[in-house]
């Protein structure tokens, strides 16, 4: 059996499991860290850099994801330098995200929202240029999933959920801005042998991967 | 870009011999083995990433994640002439982006792929090391520097004269064969 610790999170008194980690422990408390491409159970990619927190003792902002709580820690989820931060992180996920949250299937279902209204971000990026490639093409080849790349935040959520659900069909492809999260060679979901299960678009944080209505 | 039947066969047989040599599946041996199949083929089509992919006992898709994640390998058969457009500081100031415009018009192809044919291969790189003669043009190992789009004209022009010599050359060799 693993130790309870004691630790205080915004003041607030809080017990977990020695070594879970720190951003599950705040959501279990119902602190909000804002968060992407975090899934409980698996190994953290620390790939969004939005859950940043401060840690006391720590110089800098640590991500929440990969920070294993012990006793007596004391975190604040809030300062100048993580709201820095998040704020700048949140806006470049925005510049390559196609916002068009009328007619997306993620709305009002959708991570980028929540994260928008809890820090009080805008959605529309205000230095930034939007760098979204159009012309990437929509996955329609599936009877139950669409995939829209264009809004796809790279978050890797699909590929652990392909994994471990379906065929393992997905991961990134190519680096810097053209990377997308893509199949082997490039070819619709149906070529790859998609089963068409459904646990991607179930982890999909934004409208990316969804079920047809 | 389409590959042809003997293309697929040879990349298969290829990258089977090179695995030959790694009887473990421990992953580190990926890139190395990637490494090896380029040098051979001269760049990494999907059959080879299929055959590699089921010998590490790994998804496809893993083996296409590493090989578009690093410049160094190429997925599509390079040319026999391969044309190189730097855009390094100099060759970019003096217009090198107008004479990639300018191969990629006159040979139909985007940057980084290879005509229909296997005659030409595009492909930008960072500096080669003379910017004085900035914009400069490689082009089988042969440097050009001080390219315009009329060079460009030019430069493909004399080689297709080159290579209409070389049948020529054949086709008497051939006629001079069947006369003995």
């Amino acid at each position: 059996m693993s130790k309870t610790v004691n630790l205080t999170i915004d003041d607030k008194q809080v017990s977990a499991q020695e070594g879970e980690m720190l951003l599950w422990v705040a959501l279990e408390n119902d602190i909000y860290i804002p968060h992407l491409c975090a899934m409980k159970d698996y190994t953290p990619y620390a790939a969004c850099r939005l859950c940043f927190v401060e840690v006391e003792g720590k110089k800098a902002p640590v991500t929440s994801c990969t920070q294993p709580v012990y006793e007596n820690m004391v975190v604040h989820t809030r300062s100048e330098r993580v709201d820095e931060l998040v704020k700048k992180g949140f806006e470049l996920i925005m510049s390559n995200h196609h916002l068009d949250c009328k007619n997306c299937p993620g709305n009002k279902n959708c991570e980028l929202q929540k994260i928008a209204k809890a820090r009080k971000l805008p959605l529309k990026p205000k230095k930034l240029i939007q760098q979204v490639n159009e012309e990437l093409p929509i996955d329609d080849s599936m009877d139950k999933i669409v995939y829209d790349p264009r809004k796809c935040v790279l978050c890797g959520k699909c590929i652990t959920a392909c994994k471990e659900n379906g065929n393992g069909i997905l991961n990134f492809a190519h680096r810097g801005i053209d990377r997308v999260i893509t199949t082997f060679g490039n070819i619709s979901l149906k070529e790859a042998g998609c089963l068409d299960c459904g646990a991607c678009a179930e982890v999909c944080p934004v409208g990316a991967r969804s079920i047809k209505e | 870009m389409e590959l042809t039947e003997e293309e697929i066969k040879t990349a298969k047989e290829t990258s089977q011999n090179i695995l030959e040599n790694y009887t473990c599946t421990d992953r580190g041996k990926i890139i190395p083995v990637l490494q090896n199949i380029q040098n051979e083929l001269g760049y990494v089509p999907l059959p080879a990433m299929q055959t590699v992919s089921d010998h590490f006992e790994l998804p496809a898709v893993d083996i296409y994640s590493i090989v578009t994640f690093y410049n160094q390998f190429r997925l599509i058969p390079p040319g026999k002439n391969q044309v190189k457009v730097c855009m390094g500081t100099a060759c970019h100031m003096r217009g090198g982006q107008i004479i990639l415009d300018s191969w990629e018009r006159r040979l139909d192809i985007k940057c980084g792929e290879t005509t229909e044919d296997r005659e030409f291969s595009l492909e930008r790189v960072a500096c080669v090391g003379c910017c004085t003669l900035a914009p400069v043009v490689v082009m089988n190992e042969e440097i050009h520097g001080k390219v315009t789009p009329t060079r460009v004209d030019g430069l493909l022009y004399s080689y297709q004269l080159d290579k209409e010599q070389e049948e020529g050359e054949e086709q008497e060799q051939k006629a001079g064969e069947e006369n003995e």
